[in-house]
């Protein structure tokens, strides 16, 4: 039982991560039609530069830094390209995204190299216990800190002018611009949010229980995508359900693996995308995505 | 979502074909035969490097060219090519393979190498097959993603299924005979053609010429055939298509046969030019760079395909051979820009600078910079060949728009 639970436990910190990277996916196709490829290396971004400022700067110094880069990342992003493709279809802007993450990933490869670079978490690899159940402190802020951050944007979203703006453009871009949104600056907003929760992602990622920043960091992302598309691509809520779902799964097959040894050691790493194909198979557009209609 | 792939209406480039027809299919014909008669002779003359460069971009072609008719021309988004050419790899060497390995010893059934290319073609069709329900039920972004879940399924599946796949660490690949004709060099007295050595290399270059040759011809005729011209319409409106009396379900599920066919193929020659299966060598990377060729060359077009692939994978190799006379480039092990990096760089920019600037790719460019012999809009009554096809159907702008409006 105590297993159950910690593993329940670490598979919601580990979700919570997923959810912040499924949240930019989601809100960055709700913005702007475009399913990003590139929410990995930003999130790479994010943790490269707090780790390599960790020293002149601090912790908390690079830690906004690391933010801070990444948003600017994925602002350039949408000013220079992605606005000037406005009605391309959505797989070329797939591809475009693909293009980016290509060479931001690989110019950040090539200056990691093969060394490890830590990001100097002021809490470190310390762990907490909660009624007998261990969690590294790193895992449970991530909890907290992807709760808060979860919360203060769905409330942004509900009450605020942006939040409106935003859905009216998601609902019916033409009519919202009729309407006097300015759609470049909606979408430019949620390319930055979604900057922002990759890079707060990439910080926890990288945390205890991960040895630190390698290039590898930036698969979090990729598995990201699978809970983003199992809740719907345009579902928020379905974002939030998806990481959780995703990262417990992840975290009990990890787990268990004793107990499913037939499948392979190392079957957690795979489990985002069989349940992704499995929910895929029974809801095609995902647990909360609204259904596509065709209309003759 | 059923948008088309092709990016901007670029009318009247259909038309040159029309009153020209004699005359460019003659001079089409000539540049064909003379780049034909190029490639024969190449052997003779070149360096094991290229010949080496030139069997790698023979089988990078075919799965483009592959991935093209299910990309490019049925609109569907698939980023599990490295899976598809994984299981034809992995057939090939399985079937045709001795059992080895010490730490994980794998089988292996010794089978002749021309059954094990067939089957692996034959295996990865059926792998595509097995994929088309779910990828029928899917559509647009949702498919890409989800097909991007079959290269890390595929990854799991190659690292731990070792008594066929070697692991981790992988498997030798038996070197191709035909019908006693053995691609090795071991013969002995060496075969000399002209006075030139036939090793390896060079008898290489001519089994990926032949398949090369083949694999393009099947595809730009299925382009132009009824088949052919169904996929176009999938692509284009799935409704209209359906409407025309074109079963869609059946259509794609018979484009993710012939795709993971060709990419089954495309896995043999892959291994056979690498040397070795390993996990690794069908990555996400893999899928990435096929997408990315065909993107560059031309979405459905099988000389952009061709073009694309040329320049992607050549690209590494030629920049990594050259790395201490280029440049930028350093050695491996140095600090700095190295041989695939450079490479990466490259042509991710180039992803990014065809999709702003030039949808239709290298083809499209080539087509741009060459005149046009006569005034565009000439001929209204244009038969869209093949080639041309995804920018210049006259039917598009009718059926894209249903589709497009939810």
């Amino acid at each position: 039982m105590t297993q159950f639970l910690s593993l329940l436990l670490n598979g919601l910190s580990l979700g919570a991560v997923y959810a912040l990277i499924a949240l930019g996916f989601v809100i960055i196709f709700k913005a702007s039609e475009v399913v990003s490829f590139m929410q990995g290396s930003l999130l790479l971004l994010g943790a490269y530069l707090a780790a390599r400022f960790d020293d002149t700067l601090g912790f908390w110094g690079a830690a906004a830094l690391g933010i801070v880069g990444s948003a600017v990342a994925a602002i350039l992003v949408e000013r220079l390209l992605i606005n000037r493709l406005r009605g391309a279809p959505v797989i070329s802007l797939a591809i475009l995204t693909i293009g980016v993450d290509l060479i931001i990933i690989t110019e950040l490869t090539r200056r990691i190299g093969s060394d490890i670079l830590n990001v100097g978490h002021p809490w470190g690899g310390d762990s907490i216990s909660l009624g007998g159940v261990g969690l590294t402190t790193n895992r449970a802020l991530a909890i907290v800190v992807a709760g808060i951050l979860i919360g203060a944007f769905f409330v942004t979203f509900k009450f605020s002018s942006w939040g409106i703006s935003m859905r009216a453009v998601a609902e019916d871009g033409e009519a919202a611009a009729l309407m006097g949104i300015r759609r470049g600056r909606v979408s430019m907003v949620a390319w930055m949010v979604a900057g922002v929760l990759a890079a707060v992602a990439g910080l926890f990622a990288v945390g205890s229980p991960t040895p630190g920043v390698t290039p590898a960091v930036a698969t979090v992302a990729l598995a990201a995508l699978p809970a983003a598309i199992l809740g719907g691509l345009d579902s928020t809520f379905g974002a939030l359900v998806g990481g959780l779902l995703i990262g417990v799964a992840e975290a009990m097959s990890a787990g268990y693996q004793d107990q499913i040894a037939f499948l392979g050691r190392g079957f957690g790493d795979v489990v985002p995308y069989v349940v992704m194909v499995a929910v895929l198979l029974i809801r095609p557009s995902g647990l909360f995505g609204t259904r596509e209609t065709t209309r003759v | 979502m059923s948008e088309a792939i092709a990016v901007r209406e670029r009318p009247a480039t259909g038309t040159r074909r029309q009153t020209g027809r004699g005359v460019g299919a003659a001079s089409r014909l000539v540049v064909g035969l003379a780049l034909l008669v190029v490639l024969l002779a190449l052997p003779l003359y070149v360096e094991e490097f290229w010949l080496r460069t030139g069997f790698a971009v023979f089988g990078a072609i075919i799965g483009a060219v592959g991935l093209n008719l299910l990309v490019g021309t049925t609109g569907q988004l698939s980023l599990a090519h490295a899976f598809f050419l994984a299981v034809g790899a992995v057939t090939y060497t399985y079937l045709s393979g001795e059992p080895g390995g010490t730490a994980n010893p794998y089988g292996g059934q010794s089978l002749p190498p021309l059954v094990g290319m067939v089957a692996g073609v034959l295996v990865a069709g059926l792998a595509g097959l097995l994929f088309s329900p779910i990828a029928a039920r899917l559509r647009g972004i949702y498919l890409g993603i989800a097909s991007l879940g079959l290269v890390f399924i595929g990854d799991h599946v190659l690292n731990t299924w070792s008594s066929v796949t070697g692991g981790f660490n992988g498997r030798l690949v038996p070197s191709f005979s035909l019908l006693g004709f053995t691609f090795d060099s071991t013969d002995s007295p060496p075969l000399t053609v002209l006075g030139v050595p036939f090793g390896q290399a060079e008898r290489l270059w001519y089994l990926g010429l032949v398949l090369c040759i083949g694999a393009c011809w099947f595809a730009a005729n299925l382009i132009r055939s009824r088949p052919g011209r169904a996929l176009q319409t999938v692509r284009d409106s799935e409704v209209a298509a359906s409407v025309m009396g074109v079963n869609v379900r059946d259509y794609k599920a018979k484009a993710f046969l012939v795709s993971s066919m060709y990419a089954g193929l495309a896995g043999v020659l892959y291994a056979l030019s690498i040397g070795s299966v390993a996990p690794e060598s069908f990555g996400l990377v893999l899928s990435v760079q096929f997408l990315a060729m065909i993107v560059l060359g031309g979405l459905g077009s099988v000389w952009g395909s061709v073009l694309g692939a040329t320049f992607v994978s050549a690209l590494p190799l030629v920049f990594q051979q050259y790395a201490g006379s280029l440049p930028f480039i350093v050695e491996p092990g140095q600090p700095g820009i190295g041989a695939s990096q450079a490479a990466a760089f490259l042509y991710g920019l180039a992803i990014i600078l065809v999709v702003l600037f030039e949808p239709g790719g290298l083809v499209g460019l080539v087509r741009r910079l060459r005149p046009s012999p006569r005034a565009p809009g000439a001929a209204s009554a244009a038969t869209p060949g093949g080639e041309h096809q995804p920018n210049t159907s006259p039917a598009r702008a009718d059926t894209s728009t249903p589709g497009d409006k939810r």
